[in-house]
């Protein structure tokens, strides 16, 4: 079978939920950091589909793709800015040893 | 059944391995080289799709970037050859229950939905037609975000140099 939209929406759809199952049950901060580059992924590869093969007479999901990934990069740098700030004062990055601001 | 097809499934199921090992390892090092893999892979697919800037930014970006920054927070917070704790059962059921569910919705929406696509001429991806339309000021021109998202890594810049700077009572 030629593979079409519905074939990277599987993909996408299948690597969104593989990214919130790990969010899910991964509790260090840098593997749930690893699960939601997954999501931001999967969002990416969606507006791809849909721009190669809905709307391709505009660019708009590939600006957005862009918009996405340089976001992603500034999320990812100050997420590993805090990690390892809280790694200092801590000396865990283990989410249940950090929660002196749950209540 | 054409070259093509058997490559992009072939893709397919390599992202998809390696992103179900990236959450299911218990060694954090190998969860992150198999989260490289998958962000090559999808570079792969885009590839595939003939998005060749959009690969090239991925490659870059994701793979040269963010994964070796991850590799370094893991070098740095992570005592060598320790495996993660193993999780609750009944935690890793739920988790799982909760994203089959999820898929499994979202699947049937999707396989109901019909998608119409438009009827226009294609605009090639190629890298002159990205940058006259994204920065242009007309009608789809995207150039305030693009502004709005350098003013917003000079901030992420900004911020990482502020959380990570050591204050001045930790050095006494």
């Amino acid at each position: 079978m030629e593979p079409g939209l519905y074939h990277l929406l599987f993909i996408s759809t299948t690597l969104f939920f593989i990214g919130v199952y790990g969010l899910f049950t991964r509790r260090n901060l840098v593997t749930m950091l690893m699960s939601v580059e997954l999501i931001l992924n999967s969002v990416n590869l969606n507006f791809i589909a849909f721009n190669k093969y809905l709307w391709y007479d505009r660019l708009d999901g590939l600006f957005f793709t862009i918009f996405i990934i340089a976001i992603a990069a500034a999320e990812a740098a100050v997420a590993i800015a805090i990690i390892i700030n809280l790694y200092r004062s801590h000396k865990s990055i283990d989410v249940e040893d950090a929660e002196e601001m749950k209540y | 059944m054409s070259g093509s097809t058997i490559i992009f499934y072939l893709l397919a199921a390599f992202t998809l391995i390696n992103a179900l090992l990236a959450v299911t390892t218990r060694m954090i090092f190998r969860a992150a080289i198999y989260l490289l893999f998958t962000l090559i892979g999808i570079a792969g697919i885009y590839f595939w799709l003939q998005y060749e800037f959009i690969a090239a930014v991925q490659i870059v970006v994701y793979v040269g970037g963010i994964v070796v920054l991850i590799i370094f927070s893991i070098f740095l917070t992570q005592q060598a050859g320790e495996q993660l704790p193993r999780q609750k059962l009944g935690r890793q059921l739920f988790a799982a229950l909760a994203a089959f569910c999820g898929l499994a919705l979202v699947m049937v929406q999707l396989a109901l939905h019909p998608f119409i696509e438009t009827g226009n001429k294609p605009i090639l991806p190629t890298v002159a037609n990205i940058g006259n339309q994204m920065l242009g000021v007309g009608d789809s021109g995207y150039a305030l975000p693009f502004e709005l998202v350098s003013i917003l890594l000079l901030a992420a810049l900004i911020g990482c140099i502020v959380i990570a700077l050591k204050s001045k009572a930790d050095k006494q």
